[in-house]
């Protein structure tokens, strides 16, 4: 299978990217390729210009910023995975990582790539959402910063536009909080059929605050208060993953039907809360 | 020069690229859309590395860029400007296969042999990583490569044997 033709620049600098997207009207930027090289492929994704800023190594870096950790958006999935700040400091995102795809995937795909696909399949939109992340986007009016929560809009959208690069994810530390990511794929390598996000902080056996999030149960990142209101104690993990479900919209398809993903989305939120709140 | 069996091919988006493959250096003008499989398989006739799945998944066209895993049906060639690439073909040195081929071919890690030089380049990439792994990291370590005859009980113990772990 062969992609339709593109033109195809390599971006030295993001200010540089920032002019290659504005030169034309459907131009895409390339990171590892790992989403858009598929689609590419299949030609569901049809370009005249690729704006390459995958080897641009200034990009490629995970710093210890105070409270956050500050991760450049060309890391690649299998440096979070191994990087020692990412396991000390937010260890759900070295544990999500060493997750997507196989190890070949991870050697290729980065998180910026990932992110800015907006995929509601994919994995680390979800546990940034959780988190509380910060994403670091240049444009042509400048800098800006977008909550999470904020950036995910729709099935494939994102809050970036058209001549916007995402360039960096902000991170807070976890701290002494527990957390884990679980996902329930049909075969190995396979996208979630839905996953969960957990990170829950504890003071002396009660539960001071919880932060949930799921995957594939709806268009974006779904973030589920109810359920994160749900858990006071140790005790409420029960009942608050059978709430889990409360503001999702999950799509039906070969992976499973709406009800089938929001009887697994319980069951995962179960197991997530109870390896969270022992961790 | 090239890809005649490429139709349409853009000439004015033709890039030059400088790729290392298996310690040669090949300047080749690329079609941006060219898959680096196919820059392997029909501009440099190393057809070691096969396609399987053409979709990412089965790791049959594994190939090593700086010494890493990846799939080279899903990396354009002209990402591997610059970038040195090992395929099956760039393993053995003066005739004496590379310590990974000889466990396949010891513990017969194969049937009909056509997801092996994947298979052989993955496992080259995870003991890179990891020198010792248990059987559960060789089987999560492998997992982007699908092999449909062995049941990949003998490819495992290729593995242990390469690694010098378990057997």
């Amino acid at each position: 299978m062969i992609p339709a033709p593109f033109d195809y620049e390599v971006a030295e600098s993001v200010d540089q990217a920032v002019e290659l997207l504005g030169s034309r009207d459907d131009a895409k930027l390339l990171a590892g390729g790992h989403s858009l090289i598929p689609l590419l492929r299949l030609r569901f994704a049809r370009p005249a210009l690729l704006v390459d800023i995958g080897r641009m190594d200034d990009l490629r870096y995970v710093r210890d910023a105070g409270e956050q950790l500050a991760i450049g958006a060309m890391t690649r999935h299998n440096d979070l995975q191994h990087n020692p700040l990412v396991q000390e400091h937010t260890p759900i995102l070295s544990h999500t990582a060493g997750l997507i795809g196989d190890p070949q995937v991870r050697h290729r795909g980065t998180i910026g790539g990932s992110v800015a696909h907006g995929d509601p399949a994919s994995d680390l939109p979800t546990v940034l959402t959780a988190l509380d992340a910060d994403l670091v986007v240049r444009g042509p009016g400048g800098e800006r910063t977008v909550p999470a929560e904020e950036f995910f809009r729709g099935v494939f959208e994102t809050a970036l536009g058209p001549q916007d690069v995402l360039t960096e994810i902000r991170i807070p530390k976890l701290g002494a909080a527990g957390w884990t990511y679980v996902k329930f794929t049909r075969r190995a390598q396979d996208w979630a059929t839905v996953g969960v996000a957990a990170v829950v902080r504890r003071t002396n056996g009660t539960i001071d605050a919880a932060a949930i999030a799921l995957t594939n149960m709806g268009p974006t990142p779904v973030r589920a208060r109810a359920a994160e209101g749900a858990l006071k104690t140790p005790d409420d993990a029960a009942g608050a993953a059978n709430v889990v479900a409360q503001e999702s919209d999950p799509p039906t398809d070969t992976s499973g039907s709406a009800d089938y993903r929001r009887h697994l989305a319980t069951v995962l939120a179960r197991r997530a809360l109870e390896e969270a709140i022992s961790r | 020069m090239l890809a005649p069996n490429f139709p349409g091919r853009k000439e004015d988006a033709v890039r030059r690229v400088s790729i290392t493959v298996n310690g040669a250096e090949h300047d080749l003008d690329l079609d941006p859309r060219e898959l680096l499989v196919y820059v392997l398989r029909e501009r440099l006739g190393l057809t070691g590395t096969n396609v399987g799945c053409d979709t990412s998944s089965c790791g049959a066209c594994t190939v090593l860029i700086d010494g890493e895993s990846v799939k080279s049906c899903t990396v354009l060639g002209v990402q591997a400007d610059g970038q040195e690439i090992t395929t099956i073909e760039g393993l053995a040195t003066n005739g004496s296969l590379h310590p990974v081929q000889e466990a396949f071919k010891d513990t017969h890690g194969l049937q009909c042999g056509y997801c092996t030089p994947g298979f052989v380049m993955a496992t080259v990439s995870l003991l890179r990583e990891t020198p010792s792994p248990s059987e559960e990291q060789i089987r999560h370590g492998l997992e982007g490569n699908l092999c449909r005859c062995t049941g990949y009980h003998n490819i495992v113990r290729a593995v242990q044997q390469a690694a010098g772990v378990g057997v």
